[in-house]
Protein backbone atom coordinates (compact mmCIF):
# COMPACT_ATOMS: atom_id res chain seq x y z
CA UNK A 1 0.00 0.00 0.00
CA UNK A 2 1.25 3.32 -0.99
CA UNK A 3 0.21 7.07 -0.53
CA UNK A 4 0.14 8.52 -3.78
CA UNK A 5 -2.64 10.75 -3.28
CA UNK A 6 -1.66 14.34 -2.33
CA UNK A 7 -5.43 14.94 -1.62
CA UNK A 8 -5.73 14.64 1.90
CA UNK A 9 -8.88 13.73 3.31
CA UNK A 10 -9.86 13.99 6.74
CA UNK A 11 -9.99 10.25 7.10
CA UNK A 12 -6.25 10.25 7.03
CA UNK A 13 -5.43 11.70 9.77
CA UNK A 14 -7.30 9.61 12.23
CA UNK A 15 -6.31 6.82 10.20
CA UNK A 16 -2.69 7.58 10.87
CA UNK A 17 -2.53 8.68 14.03
CA UNK A 18 -3.25 6.49 16.64
CA UNK A 19 -3.24 8.59 19.92
CA UNK A 20 -5.73 11.29 18.59
CA UNK A 21 -7.88 7.66 17.67
CA UNK A 22 -7.93 6.87 21.01
CA UNK A 23 -8.71 10.48 21.96
CA UNK A 24 -11.74 10.43 19.74
CA UNK A 25 -12.63 7.44 20.43
CA UNK A 26 -12.60 7.95 24.32
CA UNK A 27 -14.65 11.06 23.64
CA UNK A 28 -17.18 9.16 21.54
CA UNK A 29 -17.25 6.50 24.41
CA UNK A 30 -18.06 9.76 27.26
CA UNK A 31 -21.24 11.09 25.91
CA UNK A 32 -23.05 7.98 28.08
CA UNK A 33 -21.07 8.18 30.98
CA UNK A 34 -20.88 12.04 31.61
CA UNK A 35 -24.71 11.73 31.53
CA UNK A 36 -25.63 9.15 33.46
CA UNK A 37 -23.18 8.18 35.75
CA UNK A 38 -21.84 11.43 36.95
CA UNK A 39 -24.59 13.56 37.95
CA UNK A 40 -25.57 9.89 40.20
CA UNK A 41 -22.34 11.01 42.32
CA UNK A 42 -23.66 14.38 43.22
CA UNK A 43 -27.20 13.27 43.79
CA UNK A 44 -28.70 12.79 47.48
CA UNK A 45 -31.15 9.62 46.29
CA UNK A 46 -27.85 7.92 45.34
CA UNK A 47 -25.61 8.77 47.73
CA UNK A 48 -27.07 9.66 51.18
CA UNK A 49 -28.15 6.67 53.31
CA UNK A 50 -31.70 5.18 54.11
CA UNK A 51 -33.03 6.91 57.49
CA UNK A 52 -31.58 5.78 60.63
CA UNK A 53 -29.02 3.65 58.34
CA UNK A 54 -25.91 2.72 60.25
CA UNK A 55 -22.77 1.28 58.93
CA UNK A 56 -22.23 -2.56 59.08
CA UNK A 57 -20.92 -3.56 62.80
CA UNK A 58 -17.53 -5.55 63.11
CA UNK A 59 -18.90 -9.36 63.03
CA UNK A 60 -21.31 -8.37 59.74
CA UNK A 61 -18.21 -6.49 57.88
CA UNK A 62 -16.62 -9.68 58.53
CA UNK A 63 -19.24 -12.05 57.68
CA UNK A 64 -19.18 -9.25 54.51
CA UNK A 65 -15.52 -9.70 53.43
CA UNK A 66 -16.34 -13.23 54.01
CA UNK A 67 -19.47 -13.17 51.17
CA UNK A 68 -17.28 -11.85 48.91
CA UNK A 69 -13.92 -14.12 49.45
CA UNK A 70 -16.22 -17.26 49.01
CA UNK A 71 -17.54 -16.02 46.11
CA UNK A 72 -21.18 -15.67 46.70
CA UNK A 73 -22.11 -12.94 44.55
CA UNK A 74 -21.60 -15.24 41.80
CA UNK A 75 -24.56 -17.37 42.39
CA UNK A 76 -26.50 -14.85 44.37
CA UNK A 77 -27.61 -10.92 43.57
CA UNK A 78 -28.50 -8.27 45.64
CA UNK A 79 -30.85 -6.48 43.72
CA UNK A 80 -34.25 -6.52 44.06
CA UNK A 81 -35.58 -5.13 40.80
CA UNK A 82 -39.07 -2.58 40.20
CA UNK A 83 -41.13 -5.80 38.82
CA UNK A 84 -43.92 -6.91 40.55
CA UNK A 85 -42.49 -10.68 40.29
CA UNK A 86 -39.62 -9.97 42.40
CA UNK A 87 -41.13 -7.78 45.12
CA UNK A 88 -43.63 -10.49 46.02
CA UNK A 89 -40.98 -12.98 46.48
CA UNK A 90 -38.36 -11.38 47.84
CA UNK A 91 -39.71 -7.88 49.20
CA UNK A 92 -39.44 -4.25 48.51
CA UNK A 93 -37.40 -3.48 45.73
CA UNK A 94 -33.44 -2.04 46.16
CA UNK A 95 -33.01 1.46 46.90
CA UNK A 96 -29.73 3.42 46.14
CA UNK A 97 -29.45 4.71 49.82
CA UNK A 98 -29.01 1.06 51.23
CA UNK A 99 -25.72 0.45 49.44
CA UNK A 100 -24.17 3.90 50.46
CA UNK A 101 -21.74 1.79 52.89
CA UNK A 102 -21.20 -1.17 50.55
CA UNK A 103 -17.41 -0.97 49.44
CA UNK A 104 -18.15 -2.42 46.94
CA UNK A 105 -21.98 -3.14 46.64
CA UNK A 106 -22.88 -6.68 46.15
CA UNK A 107 -26.00 -6.17 43.81
CA UNK A 108 -24.44 -9.00 41.62
CA UNK A 109 -25.81 -9.91 37.86
CA UNK A 110 -26.90 -13.68 38.32
CA UNK A 111 -29.08 -15.87 40.10
CA UNK A 112 -28.11 -19.14 40.44
CA UNK A 113 -29.65 -18.62 43.93
CA UNK A 114 -32.05 -16.72 45.26
CA UNK A 115 -31.75 -12.67 45.85
CA UNK A 116 -30.52 -11.71 48.96
CA UNK A 117 -31.15 -8.25 49.59
CA UNK A 118 -33.66 -9.02 52.18
CA UNK A 119 -33.05 -12.43 53.70
CA UNK A 120 -32.75 -11.00 56.75
CA UNK A 121 -34.67 -12.21 59.78
CA UNK A 122 -36.03 -14.80 56.81
CA UNK A 123 -34.56 -18.26 58.27
CA UNK A 124 -33.26 -18.71 61.94
CA UNK A 125 -29.26 -18.28 62.84
CA UNK A 126 -29.46 -22.49 63.59
CA UNK A 127 -30.79 -22.77 60.01
CA UNK A 128 -28.15 -21.04 58.11
CA UNK A 129 -25.49 -22.41 60.42
CA UNK A 130 -26.73 -25.78 58.79
CA UNK A 131 -27.35 -24.58 55.30
CA UNK A 132 -23.66 -23.22 54.89
CA UNK A 133 -22.28 -26.24 56.22
CA UNK A 134 -24.06 -28.66 53.90
CA UNK A 135 -27.34 -26.99 52.27
CA UNK A 136 -28.50 -30.25 50.98
CA UNK A 137 -29.28 -31.10 54.93
CA UNK A 138 -32.33 -28.74 54.96
CA UNK A 139 -32.75 -28.39 51.42
CA UNK A 140 -31.94 -31.80 49.78
CA UNK A 141 -32.44 -30.88 46.20
CA UNK A 142 -30.11 -27.51 46.56
CA UNK A 143 -27.08 -27.43 44.41
CA UNK A 144 -25.25 -24.76 46.15
CA UNK A 145 -21.68 -25.76 47.25
CA UNK A 146 -21.00 -26.26 51.14
CA UNK A 147 -18.74 -24.31 53.14
CA UNK A 148 -17.65 -26.32 55.85
CA UNK A 149 -14.50 -24.46 56.69
CA UNK A 150 -16.28 -21.22 57.82
CA UNK A 151 -17.08 -23.10 61.08
CA UNK A 152 -13.05 -23.56 61.62
CA UNK A 153 -11.95 -20.29 60.71
CA UNK A 154 -11.76 -18.16 63.19
CA UNK A 155 -12.26 -14.55 62.66
CA UNK A 156 -9.01 -12.05 62.73
CA UNK A 157 -9.45 -9.04 64.59
CA UNK A 158 -7.15 -6.79 63.92
CA UNK A 159 -8.06 -7.75 59.72
CA UNK A 160 -11.53 -6.29 60.60
CA UNK A 161 -10.12 -3.16 62.83
CA UNK A 162 -7.89 -2.19 59.47
CA UNK A 163 -11.15 -2.94 57.38
CA UNK A 164 -13.35 -0.73 59.56
CA UNK A 165 -10.17 2.21 59.87
CA UNK A 166 -10.06 2.16 56.30
CA UNK A 167 -13.95 2.90 56.17
CA UNK A 168 -13.77 5.57 58.25
CA UNK A 169 -11.12 7.20 56.20
CA UNK A 170 -13.41 7.26 53.34
CA UNK A 171 -16.23 8.88 55.29
CA UNK A 172 -18.26 5.96 56.50
CA UNK A 173 -19.30 7.33 60.21
CA UNK A 174 -17.72 4.35 62.57
CA UNK A 175 -16.88 5.88 65.74
CA UNK A 176 -13.64 5.76 67.91
CA UNK A 177 -15.89 3.02 70.00
CA UNK A 178 -16.60 1.22 67.32
CA UNK A 179 -13.07 0.90 66.50
CA UNK A 180 -11.88 -0.09 69.76
CA UNK A 181 -14.84 -2.58 69.92
CA UNK A 182 -14.08 -4.57 67.60
CA UNK A 183 -12.20 -7.09 69.27
CA UNK A 184 -14.49 -7.66 71.69
CA UNK A 185 -17.15 -8.05 69.16
CA UNK A 186 -14.98 -10.42 67.21
CA UNK A 187 -12.85 -12.38 69.32
CA UNK A 188 -13.20 -15.76 69.80
CA UNK A 189 -16.37 -15.88 66.85
CA UNK A 190 -16.08 -18.07 63.61
CA UNK A 191 -16.60 -16.82 60.26
CA UNK A 192 -19.64 -19.28 60.11
CA UNK A 193 -21.25 -16.77 62.74
CA UNK A 194 -19.61 -13.45 60.90
CA UNK A 195 -21.26 -14.58 57.90
CA UNK A 196 -24.73 -15.72 59.81
CA UNK A 197 -24.44 -12.11 61.33
CA UNK A 198 -24.16 -10.51 58.17
CA UNK A 199 -26.86 -12.75 55.81
CA UNK A 200 -29.17 -11.57 58.91
CA UNK A 201 -28.66 -8.48 58.79
CA UNK A 202 -29.66 -8.18 54.92
CA UNK A 203 -32.55 -6.10 54.04
CA UNK A 204 -32.54 -4.72 57.99
CA UNK A 205 -32.80 -1.09 56.68
CA UNK A 206 -35.38 -1.67 54.02
CA UNK A 207 -39.00 -0.34 53.54
CA UNK A 208 -41.16 -3.34 55.13
CA UNK A 209 -43.82 -4.36 52.80
CA UNK A 210 -43.22 -5.06 49.28
CA UNK B 1 -31.37 16.78 40.52
CA UNK B 2 -30.61 20.44 40.71
CA UNK B 3 -30.82 22.64 37.60
CA UNK B 4 -27.53 23.26 37.07
CA UNK B 5 -26.82 19.20 36.59
CA UNK B 6 -30.48 19.05 34.63
CA UNK B 7 -28.57 22.00 32.28
CA UNK B 8 -25.55 19.41 32.30
CA UNK B 9 -27.14 16.50 30.79
CA UNK B 10 -29.36 18.28 28.37
CA UNK B 11 -26.13 19.99 27.32
CA UNK B 12 -24.77 16.61 27.17
CA UNK B 13 -27.88 15.12 25.04
CA UNK B 14 -28.45 17.98 22.73
CA UNK B 15 -25.42 18.49 21.54
CA UNK B 16 -24.84 14.37 20.98
CA UNK B 17 -27.91 14.96 19.16
CA UNK B 18 -26.55 17.85 17.15
CA UNK B 19 -23.58 16.04 16.86
CA UNK B 20 -24.55 12.38 15.17
CA UNK B 21 -26.68 14.83 12.48
CA UNK B 22 -23.51 16.67 11.39
CA UNK B 23 -21.38 14.16 11.11
CA UNK B 24 -24.14 11.95 9.27
CA UNK B 25 -25.06 15.09 6.93
CA UNK B 26 -21.20 15.21 6.25
CA UNK B 27 -20.87 11.53 5.87
CA UNK B 28 -23.81 11.67 3.34
CA UNK B 29 -21.91 14.53 0.95
CA UNK B 30 -20.71 13.64 -1.97
CA UNK B 31 -17.12 13.89 -2.05
CA UNK B 32 -15.88 16.46 -4.19
CA UNK B 33 -13.82 16.55 -7.09
CA UNK B 34 -10.98 13.66 -6.46
CA UNK B 35 -12.62 10.72 -4.64
CA UNK B 36 -9.82 8.84 -3.59
CA UNK B 37 -9.63 7.93 0.45
CA UNK B 38 -5.27 7.74 -0.84
CA UNK B 39 -5.49 3.73 0.16
CA UNK B 40 -4.34 2.57 -2.74
CA UNK B 41 -2.70 -0.67 -3.11
CA UNK B 42 -0.85 -2.92 -5.85
CA UNK B 43 -0.33 0.75 -7.57
CA UNK B 44 -4.01 0.36 -9.39
CA UNK B 45 -6.77 -0.61 -6.47
CA UNK B 46 -7.98 2.83 -5.74
CA UNK B 47 -10.23 2.89 -2.47
CA UNK B 48 -12.98 5.35 -3.03
CA UNK B 49 -14.35 7.89 -0.39
CA UNK B 50 -18.08 7.29 -1.69
CA UNK B 51 -20.91 8.42 0.72
CA UNK B 52 -23.09 5.33 2.25
CA UNK B 53 -26.54 4.44 0.16
CA UNK B 54 -29.61 6.78 0.67
CA UNK B 55 -31.81 4.76 2.37
CA UNK B 56 -29.20 3.88 5.00
CA UNK B 57 -27.93 7.25 5.92
CA UNK B 58 -32.36 7.63 6.37
CA UNK B 59 -32.45 5.03 8.76
CA UNK B 60 -29.92 6.46 11.02
CA UNK B 61 -31.76 10.11 10.81
CA UNK B 62 -34.48 7.70 11.55
CA UNK B 63 -33.33 6.70 14.51
CA UNK B 64 -32.44 10.28 15.33
CA UNK B 65 -35.99 11.22 15.24
CA UNK B 66 -36.68 8.22 17.48
CA UNK B 67 -34.41 9.33 19.73
CA UNK B 68 -35.93 12.52 20.31
CA UNK B 69 -39.29 11.37 20.39
CA UNK B 70 -38.26 8.83 22.81
CA UNK B 71 -36.39 11.26 25.32
CA UNK B 72 -39.92 13.68 25.39
CA UNK B 73 -41.75 10.48 25.97
CA UNK B 74 -39.73 9.13 28.73
CA UNK B 75 -38.06 12.05 29.91
CA UNK B 76 -33.98 12.63 28.46
CA UNK B 77 -33.65 15.58 29.22
CA UNK B 78 -32.32 16.77 32.78
CA UNK B 79 -34.77 16.37 35.36
CA UNK B 80 -37.33 16.73 32.53
CA UNK B 81 -39.84 13.84 33.45
CA UNK B 82 -41.38 13.48 29.77
CA UNK B 83 -44.62 13.27 28.53
CA UNK B 84 -45.42 10.22 29.78
CA UNK B 85 -44.37 10.78 33.30
CA UNK B 86 -43.13 7.20 33.24
CA UNK B 87 -41.14 5.84 36.11
CA UNK B 88 -40.28 2.29 36.78
CA UNK B 89 -41.47 2.73 40.52
CA UNK B 90 -44.91 4.06 39.04
CA UNK B 91 -45.21 1.24 36.98
CA UNK B 92 -44.23 -1.09 39.74
CA UNK B 93 -47.00 0.38 41.97
CA UNK B 94 -49.26 -0.31 39.26
CA UNK B 95 -48.58 -3.97 38.80
CA UNK B 96 -48.57 -4.21 42.06
CA UNK B 97 -51.82 -2.87 42.78
CA UNK B 98 -53.46 -4.99 39.73
CA UNK B 99 -51.77 -8.16 41.31
CA UNK B 100 -52.84 -7.36 44.76
CA UNK B 101 -56.27 -6.91 43.92
CA UNK B 102 -56.37 -10.22 42.05
CA UNK B 103 -54.98 -11.83 45.22
CA UNK B 104 -57.10 -9.90 47.63
CA UNK B 105 -59.86 -11.58 45.84
CA UNK B 106 -58.18 -15.00 45.68
CA UNK B 107 -57.95 -14.91 49.11
CA UNK B 108 -61.44 -13.05 50.39
CA UNK B 109 -63.24 -15.79 50.75
CA UNK B 110 -60.88 -17.03 53.53
CA UNK B 111 -60.62 -14.08 55.62
CA UNK B 112 -60.58 -15.06 59.55
CA UNK B 113 -61.95 -18.17 58.69
CA UNK B 114 -61.49 -21.05 61.25
CA UNK B 115 -59.14 -23.36 60.74
CA UNK B 116 -60.55 -26.13 60.81
CA UNK B 117 -63.25 -24.95 58.38
CA UNK B 118 -60.42 -24.32 55.62
CA UNK B 119 -59.12 -27.73 56.24
CA UNK B 120 -62.34 -29.11 55.23
CA UNK B 121 -62.46 -27.02 51.92
CA UNK B 122 -60.25 -28.40 49.23
CA UNK B 123 -59.38 -25.05 47.24
CA UNK B 124 -58.23 -23.45 50.57
CA UNK B 125 -55.88 -26.27 51.51
CA UNK B 126 -54.50 -26.20 47.53
CA UNK B 127 -54.00 -22.65 47.95
CA UNK B 128 -52.30 -23.50 51.53
CA UNK B 129 -50.24 -25.50 50.26
CA UNK B 130 -48.64 -23.71 47.65
CA UNK B 131 -47.92 -21.17 49.94
CA UNK B 132 -46.10 -23.41 52.40
CA UNK B 133 -44.37 -24.97 49.06
CA UNK B 134 -43.01 -21.20 48.82
CA UNK B 135 -42.32 -20.33 51.87
CA UNK B 136 -41.78 -23.23 54.64
CA UNK B 137 -40.26 -26.18 52.46
CA UNK B 138 -36.99 -24.92 53.09
CA UNK B 139 -36.80 -25.56 56.39
CA UNK B 140 -39.79 -27.94 57.15
CA UNK B 141 -39.59 -30.11 53.77
CA UNK B 142 -41.26 -30.25 50.90
CA UNK B 143 -43.95 -32.82 52.31
CA UNK B 144 -43.25 -31.00 55.66
CA UNK B 145 -41.34 -33.73 57.10
CA UNK B 146 -38.80 -32.01 58.47
CA UNK B 147 -35.26 -32.38 59.72
CA UNK B 148 -32.49 -32.47 61.98
CA UNK B 149 -33.60 -29.15 64.31
CA UNK B 150 -36.86 -28.23 62.14
CA UNK B 151 -39.94 -30.23 63.33
CA UNK B 152 -42.03 -32.84 61.14
CA UNK B 153 -45.22 -31.16 61.00
CA UNK B 154 -46.89 -34.57 59.80
CA UNK B 155 -46.90 -36.26 63.17
CA UNK B 156 -48.59 -35.75 66.24
CA UNK B 157 -46.12 -34.66 68.08
CA UNK B 158 -46.00 -30.79 68.30
CA UNK B 159 -43.80 -28.47 70.91
CA UNK B 160 -45.89 -26.12 70.76
CA UNK B 161 -49.08 -27.56 70.53
CA UNK B 162 -51.25 -28.56 67.60
CA UNK B 163 -54.50 -27.50 68.29
CA UNK B 164 -55.32 -24.99 65.28
CA UNK B 165 -54.99 -22.14 67.45
CA UNK B 166 -51.78 -23.11 68.57
CA UNK B 167 -50.56 -23.90 64.65
CA UNK B 168 -51.85 -20.18 63.57
CA UNK B 169 -50.33 -18.71 66.60
CA UNK B 170 -46.73 -20.10 65.42
CA UNK B 171 -47.70 -19.39 61.62
CA UNK B 172 -48.40 -15.61 62.23
CA UNK B 173 -45.82 -14.77 65.51
CA UNK B 174 -43.15 -17.20 64.89
CA UNK B 175 -41.70 -19.10 68.49
CA UNK B 176 -38.25 -19.17 69.50
CA UNK B 177 -37.17 -22.02 71.64
CA UNK B 178 -35.41 -20.88 74.70
CA UNK B 179 -33.03 -24.02 75.84
CA UNK B 180 -30.28 -22.51 77.66
CA UNK B 181 -26.70 -23.90 78.05
CA UNK B 182 -27.11 -25.83 81.20
CA UNK B 183 -23.33 -26.77 81.50
CA UNK B 184 -21.75 -24.35 83.67
CA UNK B 185 -25.14 -24.33 85.86
CA UNK B 186 -24.96 -28.25 85.76
CA UNK B 187 -21.45 -28.67 86.65
CA UNK B 188 -21.29 -25.98 89.84
CA UNK B 189 -24.13 -28.25 91.11
CA UNK B 190 -23.22 -31.81 90.29
CA UNK B 191 -19.60 -32.01 89.72
CA UNK B 192 -17.41 -32.53 86.10
CA UNK B 193 -19.48 -35.44 85.29
CA UNK B 194 -22.99 -33.41 85.75
CA UNK B 195 -23.56 -32.85 82.63
CA UNK B 196 -23.44 -36.82 81.67
CA UNK B 197 -25.24 -37.96 84.29
CA UNK B 198 -28.65 -35.61 83.03
CA UNK B 199 -27.64 -37.28 79.62
CA UNK B 200 -27.85 -40.80 81.10
CA UNK B 201 -31.29 -40.11 83.01
CA UNK B 202 -33.11 -38.89 80.33
CA UNK B 203 -31.66 -41.38 77.97
CA UNK B 204 -33.07 -43.59 80.65
CA UNK B 205 -36.39 -41.77 80.28
CA UNK B 206 -37.31 -43.68 77.00
CA UNK B 207 -35.01 -46.69 77.65
CA UNK B 208 -35.05 -48.09 80.78
CA UNK B 209 -32.66 -50.47 80.50
CA UNK B 210 -29.81 -48.63 80.98
CA UNK B 211 -30.74 -48.66 85.24
CA UNK B 212 -28.99 -52.20 85.07
CA UNK B 213 -25.79 -50.30 83.86
CA UNK B 214 -25.89 -46.77 84.75
CA UNK B 215 -28.00 -46.65 88.06
CA UNK B 216 -25.49 -44.49 89.73
CA UNK B 217 -25.89 -41.95 87.32
CA UNK B 218 -29.13 -42.16 86.60
CA UNK B 219 -29.52 -41.31 90.17
CA UNK B 220 -27.50 -38.39 90.54
CA UNK B 221 -29.09 -37.18 86.73
CA UNK B 222 -32.49 -37.63 88.28
CA UNK B 223 -31.54 -34.89 91.24
CA UNK B 224 -29.97 -32.86 89.01
CA UNK B 225 -33.24 -33.26 86.87
CA UNK B 226 -35.32 -32.52 89.37
CA UNK B 227 -33.43 -28.85 90.15
CA UNK B 228 -33.00 -27.54 87.05
CA UNK B 229 -34.43 -29.04 83.68
CA UNK B 230 -38.30 -30.32 85.33
CA UNK B 231 -38.85 -26.32 85.45
CA UNK B 232 -39.34 -26.62 81.62
CA UNK B 233 -39.94 -30.37 81.02
CA UNK B 234 -41.49 -31.05 83.48
CA UNK B 235 -41.14 -33.66 86.50
CA UNK B 236 -42.12 -36.56 84.59
CA UNK B 237 -40.30 -35.27 81.27
CA UNK B 238 -43.86 -34.79 79.74
CA UNK B 239 -42.92 -31.16 78.64
CA UNK B 240 -44.60 -28.39 78.21
CA UNK B 241 -46.04 -26.82 75.01
CA UNK B 242 -46.57 -23.18 76.59
CA UNK B 243 -43.08 -22.92 76.54
CA UNK B 244 -42.08 -25.14 73.81
CA UNK B 245 -40.24 -27.72 76.27
CA UNK B 246 -40.72 -30.96 74.32
CA UNK B 247 -41.75 -33.89 75.38
CA UNK B 248 -38.42 -36.20 76.55
CA UNK B 249 -40.56 -39.69 76.84
CA UNK B 250 -41.55 -39.87 73.88
CA UNK B 251 -39.86 -41.51 70.35
CA UNK B 252 -39.46 -37.94 68.79
CA UNK B 253 -36.09 -36.09 69.34
CA UNK B 254 -35.62 -32.79 67.22
CA UNK B 255 -31.90 -33.18 67.12
CA UNK B 256 -32.06 -36.71 67.60
CA UNK B 257 -31.69 -39.03 70.02
CA UNK B 258 -28.22 -39.85 70.40
CA UNK B 259 -26.22 -39.10 73.49
CA UNK B 260 -23.69 -36.70 71.43
CA UNK B 261 -27.01 -35.02 70.35
CA UNK B 262 -28.58 -34.56 73.76
CA UNK B 263 -25.69 -34.04 75.54
CA UNK B 264 -25.29 -30.95 73.19
CA UNK B 265 -28.59 -29.62 73.47
CA UNK B 266 -27.74 -29.80 77.71
CA UNK B 267 -24.15 -28.25 76.81
CA UNK B 268 -25.00 -25.48 74.59
CA UNK B 269 -28.50 -24.94 74.60
CA UNK B 270 -31.32 -25.27 71.75
CA UNK B 271 -32.33 -21.85 70.70
CA UNK B 272 -34.58 -22.69 67.52
CA UNK B 273 -36.33 -20.30 65.75
CA UNK B 274 -39.75 -20.01 63.44
CA UNK B 275 -39.60 -16.81 62.07
CA UNK B 276 -43.01 -14.92 62.20
CA UNK B 277 -44.76 -14.78 58.78
CA UNK B 278 -47.23 -12.38 59.02
CA UNK B 279 -45.58 -9.73 58.13
CA UNK B 280 -44.45 -11.33 54.89
CA UNK B 281 -47.89 -13.60 54.28
CA UNK B 282 -49.91 -11.37 55.69
CA UNK B 283 -52.98 -12.53 57.96
CA UNK B 284 -55.42 -14.88 55.42
CA UNK B 285 -51.96 -16.44 53.63
CA UNK B 286 -50.88 -17.16 56.95
CA UNK B 287 -54.07 -18.90 57.67
CA UNK B 288 -54.24 -20.89 55.11
CA UNK B 289 -50.79 -22.29 54.99
CA UNK B 290 -51.87 -23.33 59.16
CA UNK B 291 -54.73 -24.93 57.78
CA UNK B 292 -52.71 -26.83 55.01
CA UNK B 293 -49.92 -27.73 58.01
CA UNK B 294 -52.88 -29.08 60.30
CA UNK B 295 -54.29 -31.62 57.67
CA UNK B 296 -50.89 -33.03 57.31
CA UNK B 297 -51.36 -34.23 61.11
CA UNK B 298 -55.14 -35.17 60.50
CA UNK B 299 -54.73 -37.75 58.06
Amino acid sequence: MSNTNENKNPHEKIEKNVGLLAVLIAVALSFGGLAEIVPLMYQAEAIEPLPGMKPYPALELAGRDVYIREGCYNCHSQMIRTLRFETERYGHYSLAGESVYDRPFQWGSKRTGPDLARVGGRYSDDWHRVHLINPRDVVPESNMPSFPWLAENAVDPQQVTRHMRALKKLGDPYTDEDLAGVAQAVEGRSELDAMVAYLQGLGRYAPKGN
Amino acid sequence: MSAGWSWYVILLVVSNIIGCTALLWWTSKKAKGNEGTSHIWDGDITEYDKPLPRWWINLFYITIVFSIAYMFWYGGFGSYNGFSSWTSQSEHATQKAAGDARLAEAFRPYDGKPIDELARDAQAVALGRSIFTNQCATCHGSAGQGAIGYPNLTDTVWHWGGTPADILQTVLHGRNAVMPSWSEALTAMGGANAVEDVTTYVLWMTDPSLAATNGDAIARGRGLYANVCAACHGADGKGMTALGAPDLTDDYWLYGRSRAAIREGIERGRNGSMPAQEGLLGETRSRLAAAYVWTLSQQ
